[in-house]
């Protein structure tokens, strides 16, 4: 019954999203199964190249710095967002000016983040050099050149990215909380902390969820930042996998086992999102019953 | 000759029957009534009628013409929806004539088309205005005036009337009904409000659980309800329903309620002599049960009754007694001035002539 | 609303707040102050300061002078390759978004509920998962190393977030509007055009902000899929860094980092009340 035209322009550009998203993890996964190089190859060689990406120092520390760097960075962030919410929400003058201000690193790309942070981490330009020209010779900031330490400075930055998008999910969430329900928590006596800790927090609960998972993939998928501020290093020290994925693929003409790399990625990504997918899916089947 | 025909439409969504074997016919100017608590399939039936929605099996035609494949803007139909569906970007004016611009009806007949339509609802005043800067009264004018402008076969009515608060409803659905009578449109309207299908229809159709339960007459359905459900849906407050034995007394019968103490007997028209022996639902609709003085008829002799009382409801109009009758709760409606307190053992006069006899079992009318 | 009394703790929060905004501040204050200063007057001292001579020819310098690997064109060319990917392909995206969306949340069809979950997947996937495709897509359309293939990659890719919002959104419009319209004699295309699309600013506002920044802020594709004067601006300036990693300029880059941010933030600046409002908007779903 459907005419030509509105056939086109519906199915068309559908058929293009959701096919490039199927035929390219296929390909890609079949490409992980191949002995391609500089060129993708065809032939089979099973799991060789999950075994050697697994095996390779650059991916298991790659992958430590993944957790590490996952779990500071999505726990700090909804941390950082959540009193950052808090605070917005006490009915303060210029909410709308600080809430700018706390919104727009998320403006600014990756690149422009990791270049300017790389400069203020830098002890011989930035905060350090300033506090020792001050007079406080014997400051220290050096956590770029540490190897230690760099990690965190990439979890910095991020959470300075990354905030205030958190803050801007949770504050919707903290006004949408039904006001019945504060001001029946009022009569019954409660003052603000303990109306935050045990009416309004709750009520957040699947807003808050929500934002850990949206964070965590950006975590997983993270690679400019890390380009442009620390470049992977000092050594390794800062190496995720996606910047493992480029490395192989294009730095060593490996693409069989950057495929296989990417792959994994993609498992971790699944190993987050499918959990959540199925809470979803039970919150949404709770709710359809009750 | 017939204006709408329904034949054996059935629905299913999934594993759900939600129309089973519905046949109606309406004639050309009829306002019909198709009421039902929610989920009874009505406005499923109003949809497959629209067109929006596809039968699974079975028949409608149109003024003789049958429509099943035919789409909802060819079905030459109108209709008024429940949150009216008024088209927020657009002017009332614009709203109105959005049939007639998918049509590419010149603009001098759109413009003659909302002129005569605005006259009519009154509102000429508002035909440049947005939909969000009306109220609910003024929207619902416009849905109509939306609907009339098409001067269609068939006026289709989802609910029109249950967004409104309780006193403009009341004036809209005295303004509907004397539409109808000048224009003389066949019309279909759903509604889950008993009153409204009462006071609006020429036809009822009752619905539960995808069954037309009974249609007929607002009269007929009122008095002569074709089941135990259509007795309880309609009247506010319902039929009263109590379990009776027949018992013969000379050439009439008795209907005898309870055992023991609380045991009533009740004397029923002597045309339901027939019945006698058997077990039945007596129906007795809460006026034909009044306070000791009335009387339901100059020649008709009250029967009555002495029951204590639950609970009295003063409306000001009159008053609602709760009362006990053969060891079962019914209602009564007495005159405002009749004070009694619960606990009491009032008189009552009851008028035994309009009641119904139901199979227990079948739960249809009788008698 | 009620005012609301000064009390101590209200104080605190001022405070608070305050001092956090400052903090956020202070990378922007950094590299807008670095932009007016000499590379020696930063050489000297450090990063964090005031300008004693005011260097506009930073600008002009990273504008139109400045030589990135061996091409002394300054980022200006680089600027316009980004806007070059980024309008038409946030336009596009967002366009096809909105169709997709309307169709799917507003007419119903056979397989639907599949193909949006296909599509929402999108959002989800590492780009990792696509280069290698996307290069070999590209070399056999003969896209490679054009601006027209960027286009195609973040039109086709974008779809997936415009599709999901849209959807979203557009589940809003109540069933009640489109059966009016219908007996109305509308069809698909006059619905969207005379009743969808009305309708829809908040979500557009949001999904024309995401993309904008989205596409010219991604540096991944650019830097694998373009070489040399193709390349949008993020590589460029990860080029630009490494250009002057042995002559330190840093007044010059700052210059630029803070043109190349100036587009996006403008977004933000005017776009951002609506994006917060609109991104709950289409997101709780």
């Amino acid at each position: 019954m459907r005419r030509l035209p509105e056939v086109l322009v519906i199915w068309v550009p559908l058929l293009l999203s959701a096919g490039h998203v199927v035929v390219f993890t296929a390909w890609t996964t079949w490409m992980s199964f191949t002995p391609s190089t500089l060129m993708p190859a065809s032939g089979w060689v099973g799991l060789r190249n999950y075994t050697s990406v697994l095996a390779t120092r650059n991916w298991k520390i790659a992958f430590d710095n993944l957790l590490l760097f996952g779990a500071g960075f999505v726990v700090l962030t909804t941390l950082v967002g959540l009193i950052l919410a808090i605070l917005l929400d006490q009915r303060i003058r210029g909410e709308n000016v600080l809430r700018s201000i706390f919104l727009y690193p998320m403006a600014v790309s990756f690149v422009v983040t990791g270049t300017v942070w790389s400069w203020l981490l830098n002890p011989g330009i930035g905060i350090q050099k300033l506090m020792n020209d001050l007079g406080w010779t014997t400051f220290r900031f050096d956590w770029l050149i540490d190897r230690d330490m760099a990690i965190w400075t990439i979890v910095l930055a991020a959470i300075w990215q990354a905030s205030g998008f958190a803050m801007a999910l949770l504050l919707a969430g903290l006004r949408s909380v039904e006001g019945d329900l504060i001001k029946a928590a009022q009569i019954d006596g409660a003052g603000p902390a303990r109306i935050y800790l045990r009416v309004i927090l709750p009520a957040l609960w699947p807003i808050v969820i929500s934002v850990l998972v949206i964070l965590l993939q950006f975590a997983i998928k993270t690679f400019d930042l890390v380009r442009a501020l620390t470049g992977g290093g000092p050594g390794l020290a800062t190496q995720l996998p996606a910047l493992v994925v480029y490395d192989f693929m294009f730095q060593r003409g490996q693409i069989g086992r950057g495929s296989a790399a990417a792959v994994l990625m993609l498992l971790t990504l699944l190993g987050v999102l499918l959990p959540y997918a199925a809470w979803k899916y039970v919150q949404r089947r709770r709710a359809a019953n009750a | 000759m017939a204006a709408l025909v329904i034949r054996d439409v059935n629905k299913r969504f999934g594993p759900v029957d939600v129309l089973q074997g519905i046949n109606l016919e309406i004639g050309s100017g009829e306002f019909t009534v198709l009421v039902g608590p929610s989920g009874c399939g009505k406005s499923t039936l109003l949809n497959i009628i629209a067109g929006l929605e596809k039968q699974t099996s079975g028949s409608v035609e149109i003024d003789g013409r049958a429509v099943n494949d035919v789409p909802p803007r060819d079905r030459d139909i109108a209709m008024v929806f429940q949150s009216y569906a008024l088209y927020p970007s657009m002017t009332v004016r614009q709203n109105i004539t959005f049939g007639m611009e998918c049509r590419n009806v010149p603009r001098a007949e759109r413009d003659a088309a909302v002129a005569r339509v605005s006259h009519l609802l009154q509102i000429e005043p508002l035909l440049n205005r947005k939909p969000g800067q009306l109220s609910g009264g003024q929207r619902q004018r416009v849905a109509m005036g939306r609907a009339l402008v098409r001067d269609p076969k068939l006026f289709l009515f989802d609910e029109p009337l249950s967004n409104l608060d309780a006193k403009l409803r009341v004036e809209m659905r005295m303004e509907i009904k004397q539409l109808h009578q000048r224009i003389h449109s066949t019309m279909v309207y759903v509604t889950h409000d008993q009153i409204e299908a009462m006071t609006m229809a020429t036809r009822i159709a009752v619905m539960h659980h995808g069954l037309v339960q009974q249609f007929a007459d607002p009269e007929t359905v009122y008095n002569r309800p074709a089941n135990l459900f259509v007795a309880r849906f309609m009247g506010a407050p319902p039929m009263n329903t109590l379990p009776a034995r027949l018992v013969a007394a000379g050439s009439g019968v008795n209907a005898v309620v309870g055992t023991g103490d609380e045991q009533v007997v009740l004397p029923l028209p002597p045309e339901m002599a027939g019945f006698a022996g058997r077990e039945v639902i007596l129906g007795l609709r809460p006026e034909c049960i009044a306070e000791e003085r009335r009387r339901f008829g100059e020649d008709v002799e009250p029967l009555m009754v002495e029951a204590p009382v639950v609970m009295t409801e003063p409306t000001g109009a009159e008053t609602v007694v709760l009362l006990v009758l053969g060891g079962e709760r019914v209602l009564g409606r007495l005159s405002p001035d009749v004070r009694l307190r619960p606990g009491e053992r009032g008189r009552f006069s009851l008028d035994m002539r309009r009641a119904c006899l139901f199979d227990p079992k079948t739960e249809t009318l009788i008698g | 609303m009620r005012e609301v009394p000064f009390t101590w703790t209200r104080g605190l929060v001022y405070i608070v707040v305050v001092l956090l905004a400052a903090a956020y501040l202070v990378p922007l204050v950094v590299v807008v102050l670095n932009s007016l200063r000499s590379a020696q007057e930063i050489a000297q001292t450090s990063m964090i300061g005031w300008p004693k001579t005011w260097a506009f020819g930073n600008y002009a310098e990273a504008w139109g002078s400045f030589c990135i690997a061996q091409t002394c064109t300054g980022i200006q060319p680089f600027m316009l390759n980004s806007m070059i990917i980024t309008l038409p392909a946030t336009v596009l995206s967002t366009l096809l978004g909105a169709v997709a969306g309307y169709a799917i949340s507003l007419w119903r069809f056979r397989g639907d509920g599949w193909i949006f979950g296909l599509v929402t997947l999108g959002v989800f996937l590492p780009e990792q998962m696509r280069l290698i495709p996307w290069t070999i897509v590209l070399r056999d359309v003969g896209l490679s190393n054009t601006l027209a293939g960027l286009v195609m990659i973040h039109t086709i890719q974008g779809m997936s977030f415009t599709t999901l919002f849209c959807r979203n959104y557009y589940l809003s419009i109540p069933q009640e509007l489109m059966k009016a319209a219908r007996i109305d004699g509308a069809g698909f295309f006059r619905i969207f055009w005379r009743i969808v699309l009305p309708l829809s600013p908040p979500i557009l506002i949001v999904t024309v902000i995401w993309q904008f920044t989205g596409i010219w802020n991604e540096f991944l594709y650019g830097v694998t899929l373009t070489t040399g004067t193709q390349q949008p601006i993020t590589a460029a300036l990860i080029a630009l860094s490494a250009a002057i990693a042995d002559a330190p300029q840093h007044g010059v880059q700052s210059a630029a980092v803070m043109v190349a941010a100036l587009p996006t933030l403008l977004v933000y600046v005017f776009g951002g009340r609506y994006f917060v409002r609109g991104l709950t908007a289409g997101a709780v779903k």
